[in-house]
């Protein structure tokens, strides 16, 4: 009994206390690290969601496509990294279009798992697009944005933190920041909040649900392509890229499909609990636990929040 | 001008409440079965089995047993390959533990075990509903797979971590195992498929089906109305599971004989299973067959006609079939999004007025 029950509830903590402070904070801040990268992906859903009503199972390799297309023409036309940045934006905005024209535009007021289909199947589509305008090789993304460990908090306090997932987090604490100055201050983003609040009023008021979809896609291939830059330059350009969307679904349900906060906290949820379980737990259950241990979390957290820790309140009415 | 309904009188009850009613329907269907079961197992042989009448039947039961959770009780579950991984592994260990079993016993208890766990991966949807059911049933699909991958004694130790299905017998006919003949396990599929897609048919129009759909229509009035919603939606994943176990079991002992669960029963089956189910029909026994069918057929056909007719290269056409799958269920989205159920009522509707356009 004691031998069963020894290394799940007690030698964890007690490992815990022993690595305080030093290796349990590089634990905990690469977790939050890990957590700030799920959230780029998992914001591109909330967004799509919010506005939409559309769960966007694509999101995942919209982000694969955007840095497929990044490096591609990085590679293939010799473009400075500025310049590829720049069109591969144009492009994920023209896609945006696309999508919403060709596809969703046909799909309006059809069952949200209908919708959810849809989604799989543009996955599908944008996956094997991708790989044949660029090739499915492993690539890399060379846009000088730094790596390894940072020295400086390496010879300061002894901490070992990747410089990327520094600028990563650096980088989704701007973009979170402009998303929320572009919905609070801009009129295409008023705009996008009525829509989210409630279609038929917002139609009625005279904005263009056609016009707001469009601009959510395309905020979300912006996002995507944030993600897969960030997540490219960690592991490389390749189809496993687009599996981050399983990693950003249980960051969704915990933080409620339906909320930007949400996305954010939910991630820095998920991305230290399953550090600290993958270090503390994992070698007891027999390893590669973080397949399944985030889903685990979220659902603890959902049975007492049924609508996810940040998400609107069900109300249900005959 | 030969399906019409005119002049046909139910005159009782039990007439009237027959599956086919209609003599017309009731020779086509016994002219199908006569054909799958006596003229099939004659002409059969190897490559169509293993590439399409084999997958075709187990991917069918798997159907259906997700048609009746998402399509009659409407929770969205993404764990079914995780659920046939349950089912397999069932089998497997019932095999090698009992040799002198039946098969069609091991295939029954698999779908047992399998409705028991999925009954507790069920229990959240009594709190949590739509998409965020959807991905919590995620949770059943990644843990099962990795339970199976980790603890040896699933795979009973086997150095590989694959498991392997022994040979072993159904009513005296040999059905798993490398020896076995292609029609004893063509036979052995399609039986268990028909009898259990009868008994879908009838539960799900009767008082259980009812419960389920009442459940998937406002859940909220249905507990107003006197369902249980605790009953109703643990039965419903009771009974996807048994279907979908028992799909795992035929999956891997009688169709594929050696499996890898996160190869054979990842992610990617758990989405073309819903898939099977969305394009052939929510909340219909005969879509289940045909998205089935639709969905085994169309990969193959592409392939064929992108390698053998185009003559690309294999990595190529891969990714050509990717876009083109990937275009085609939008299309078919776009186009009816009732599924192929919904197109087959037509068609009949249509029949009964022809040759006179009303």
């Amino acid at each position: 009994m004691y031998d069963a029950v020894y290394p799940f509830l007690i030698e964890p903590f007690a490992k815990m206390w022993t690595d305080m402070p030093l290796f349990f904070a590089e634990t905990v801040i690469s977790g939050v690290m890990a957590g700030v990268m799920y959230s780029l992906v998992a914001l591109g859903f909330v967004l799509i969601y919010k506005a939409s009503g559309i769960f966007n199972f694509a999101q995942g390799v919209l982000a694969l496509f955007a840095a497929l297309t990044l490096t591609g023409i990085m590679d293939n036309f010799g473009a400075p990294g500025w310049l590829a940045i720049i069109l591969t934006v144009a492009i994920m905005f023209g896609l945006a279009w696309l999508i919403q024209k060709l596809v969703f535009n046909h799909l309006i007021n059809q069952e949200p798992i209908i919708l959810f289909m849809a989604t799989l199947g543009l996955a599908y589509f944008l996956e094997g697009a991708g790989d044949i305008m660029w090739g499915s090789d492993v690539k890399v993304v060379n846009l000088g944005i730094p790596q390894g460990a940072s020295q400086w908090l390496l010879d300061g306090p002894g901490l070992y933190v990747e410089k990327l997932e520094i600028v990563a987090a650096v980088t989704a604490a701007i973009l979170v920041t402009a998303l929320t100055i572009f919905f609070q201050k801009t009129r295409i983003g008023r705009a996008l909040r009525a829509v989210a609040d409630d279609h038929q009023a917002a139609m009625s008021v005279g904005i263009s649900l056609e016009k707001i979809w469009i601009v959510v896609w395309a905020v979300a291939g912006l996002v995507a392509l944030v993600a897969g830059i960030m997540w490219g330059t960690k592991s490389g350009v390749q189809f496993s890229l687009s599996l981050i969307a399983l990693k950003a679904l249980p960051v969704l349900i915990l933080g409620g499909f339906t909320s930007v906060p949400g996305a954010i906290v939910g991630g820095l949820i998920i991305g230290v609990g399953e550090k600290i379980a993958e270090v503390y737990w994992g070698p007891a259950l027999g390893g590669a636990i973080e397949n399944w241990f985030a889903y685990m979390l979220a659902l603890a957290f959902l049975l007492f929040r049924p609508q996810g820790l940040f998400g609107e309140k069900i109300i249900e009415r005959v | 001008m030969f399906y019409r309904e005119t002049g046909q009188y139910r005159t009782d009850y039990a007439s009237d409440q027959q599956i086919l009613n209609l003599p017309q329907d009731k020779w086509a269907m016994a002219l199908l079965l006569a054909v799958a079961f006596l003229v099939v197992p004659l002409l059969i042989n190897d490559y169509w089995a293993n590439a399409i009448l084999l997958p075709f039947l187990i991917y069918s039961m798997a159907a259906l047993g997700l048609n009746i959770l998402t399509g009659y009780c409407g929770q969205v579950s993404l764990g079914t390959g995780g659920f046939m991984a349950v089912g397999a592994y069932a089998a497997y260990k019932l095999m090698t533990a009992f040799p002198g079993l039946d098969l069609t016993i091991v295939v029954l208890f698999a779908g047992f075990v399998t409705a028991a766990v999925g009954t507790v991966f069920g229990l959240p949807s009594l709190r949590i509903k739509g998409f965020y059911l959807a991905v919590a049933t995620l949770a059943a699909q990644f843990f099962l797979v990795w339970l199976f991958n980790k603890v040896p004694w699933f795979f009973n130790y086997s150095a590989t971590g694959m498991i392997s299905a022994p040979a072993r017998t159904a009513f005296g006919l040999e059905v798993s195992g490398p020896q076995a003949p292609i029609w004893a396990k063509y036979l052995f599929c399609l039986t268990l498929v028909t009898v259990f897609a009868l008994i879908a048919k009838n539960i799900t129009r009767g008082r259980i089906g009812r419960m389920w759909m009442a459940i998937r229509d406002m859940d909220i009035a249905a507990e107003l109305i006197g369902v249980r919603p605790l009953w109703s939606k643990l039965s419903a994943f009771a009974v996807s599971s048994f279907y979908v176990g028992m799909a795992g079991a035929m999956l891997f002992a009688v169709w594929l004989g050696a499996v890898e669960p996160t190869e054979a029963f990842g992610i990617t089956v758990s989405f073309n299973v819903l898939f099977m189910v969305i394009i052939g029909g929510l909340g219909s026994i005969l879509g289940s067959f045909l998205g089935a069918g639709f969905l085994v057929l169309l990969p193959i056909l592409l392939k064929s006609v992108l390698v053998g007719g185009l003559a690309m290269t294999v990595a190529t056409a891969k990714h050509v079939e990717l876009v083109l799958l990937g275009s085609l269920i939008i299309l078919f989205l776009i186009a009816e999004p009732h599924g192929l159920n919904r197109l087959w009522q037509i068609t009949k509707e249509k029949l009964r007025l022809w040759p006179f356009p009303y």
